[in-house]
């Protein structure tokens, strides 16, 4: 990227450090991404938006934004942009820079639930639905998981007596058998992946 | 039939008293009837998803599914891997694409998957049951085998997002594919003809950090469904099922709306019409009850 002198820093960073972030510059600002967005209102900065934003070098407000949490993984942007950015991956690489950042808003559900959701599978190498919906449920503290579990307490009995939630999750559930191996290929992972990005 | 073998990777959502476990037990009971062998790819693990990024990154997510590809290239050689979850699926693909076509990030994710002694050469294809369906069996051979029409049930035939974007079916257009639709007439069954929500997202993942926002998408996809008067749903994707179907409680509370709609798989639908049982189908799998699927089941 060296020989791109006239490139600001941000949009250097952006496609040095993001996953897909080599194609920001490519957005021709037509807008179609954050009209087929389904959680379109709810985006403070829409997609167009943050990449004019990247390319205006506004690195603060791009990573403490809550927008790219607000991404759905359904694909819409991606198949509908005209120059093939694929958004959907680069709203998942900002939100991974932001948090390795340390940006992400106080309390973001989404993150939070990333979080728990990559915490959860990488344990035993398979999700484990109860724990991973009694995590969510108990995120704010004792209290207020009792509550919303409580809430809850309709579709968690619906789903048992349907044979789709079991309780006896909660001593340990499905695993894989090389929990060892696979571990150490995550961690291998990440070492590559923290170095190539300067992420550590 | 047609005596064909694969690969097969069920996901974390199909495995027992998981919350698609009903995906799976009808799969097995629509692939012996369509006479597919399904061998499972030993010790599988989870995709990721697509929420997986948030506590991932890049490369740890890619390197979840060169490893099922790994595994499934050294114990299932020369068949395809097929997937019956959407994200499943969607992740096996992308990460299959990215490997590919990037010597670095292969190399990269070998270094990794060394770790635990596999390697990924990228043999085996990432296909989704749906493909095996209708590229390899056929909607003619599939509906040439029914037993028993599904006559009188009115389907939404809600398609979703991962199984329908980025990739899709080939020959199937993004934003209005017929090939649900087609394979429930297949089954002796009428389909919504102008299903305007078929694929709506219902939120995926974001139906429990951001409840509120997806139950809206719920609605709406629920809502259309009630009024092209249609008497249940059927999809190809665990979580849309899910999604759809649990928390239509949520919605009724938040919306005031009288929602009861049963939502079923594709595997269902074949399973009967192809005379299975209620149970082969897992058709007692629902939080909503698939009533006239069941009545046709134990005629």
């Amino acid at each position: 990227m060296s020989e791109m002198k006239y490139h600001n820093n941000f949009l250097r960073e952006v496609e040095e450090r993001v996953e897909e972030g080599h194609m920001v510059k490519m957005c021709m600002q037509c807008g179609v991404c954050s009209g087929s967005c389904p959680f379109g209102p709810h985006w403070a900065h829409p997609p167009q938006e943050l990449f004019m934003m990247i390319r205006a070098g506004k690195r603060e407000e791009v990573l403490s934004s809550d927008s790219m949490w607000m991404c759905t993984s359904c694909y819409q942007c991606i198949v509908r942009c005209p120059r093939k950015l694929p958004i959907t991956h680069i709203m998942h690489g900002l939100a991974y820079l932001a948090k390795r950042e340390g940006k992400v808003p106080k309390g973001q559900p989404t993150a939070q639930f990333g979080q728990m959701f990559w915490d959860n599978l990488t344990k035993t190498g398979r999700v484990n639905e109860l724990k991973l919906s009694l995590s969510l449920y108990f995120k704010d503290g004792f209290g207020q998981g009792i509550k919303n579990a409580m809430a809850m307490q309709s579709v968690g009995l619906g789903l048992m007596k349907a044979g789709r939630l079991n309780p006896l999750e909660i001593l340990g559930g499905h695993s894989i058998k090389d929990k060892s191996g696979f571990q150490a290929m995550l961690k291998k992972a990440r070492e590559i992946e923290d170095t190539r990005r300067k992420l550590a | 039939m047609a005596n064909k073998t694969y690969s097969f990777y069920p996901g974390c959502s199909s495995q027992g008293k998981a919350s698609s476990s009903n995906y799976l037990t009808s799969t097995n009971s629509m692939c012996q009837k369509l006479g597919i062998t399904l061998n499972e790819v030993p010790d599988w693990n989870c995709c990721g998803a697509s929420i997986g990024y948030g506590g991932g990154g890049e490369l740890p997510r890619v390197v979840l599914s060169a490893r099922n590809l790994a595994l499934s290239e050294q114990h299932n050689a020369g068949q395809d891997m097929v997937a019956t979850c959407a994200a499943c699926w969607l992740a096996s693909r992308e990460a299959k694409e990215r490997l590919d076509h990037s010597p670095e990030m292969k190399a990269d994710a070998n270094v990794a998957l060394k770790e635990a002694g596999l390697e990924y050469k990228g043999q085996a294809q990432a296909r989704h049951m749906v493909e095996v369906l209708l590229e390899d069996i056929g909607m003619e051979a599939l509906q040439s085998g029914v037993k028993k029409p599904l006559k009188g049930i009115k389907f939404a035939g809600y398609v979703g997002c991962q199984t329908n974007r980025p990739f899709g079916i080939v020959g199937e257009s993004f934003e209005n594919p017929m090939y649900l639709d087609n394979m429930i007439e297949a089954m002796g069954a009428e389909a919504v003809s102008n299903y305007d929500q078929k694929v709506t997202c219902c939120g995926g993942a974001l139906a429990f950090s951001e409840p509120e926002k997806s139950q809206k998408q719920i609605k709406d996809i629920i809502e259309s469904a009630y009024d092209h008067g249609a008497d249940m749903i059927v999809t190809p994707c665990p979580l849309c099922q899910a999604n759809v179907e649990i928390y239509q409680g949520e919605v009724n509370k938040r919306y005031g709306t009288k929602f009861n709609i049963p939502v079923t798989y594709y595997s269902q639908l074949i399973t009967v019409a192809y005379g299975g049982t209620a149970a082969e189908a897992a058709l007692g799998g629902h939080l909503v009850a698939p009533a006239k699927l069941a009545d046709i089941a134990n005629k």
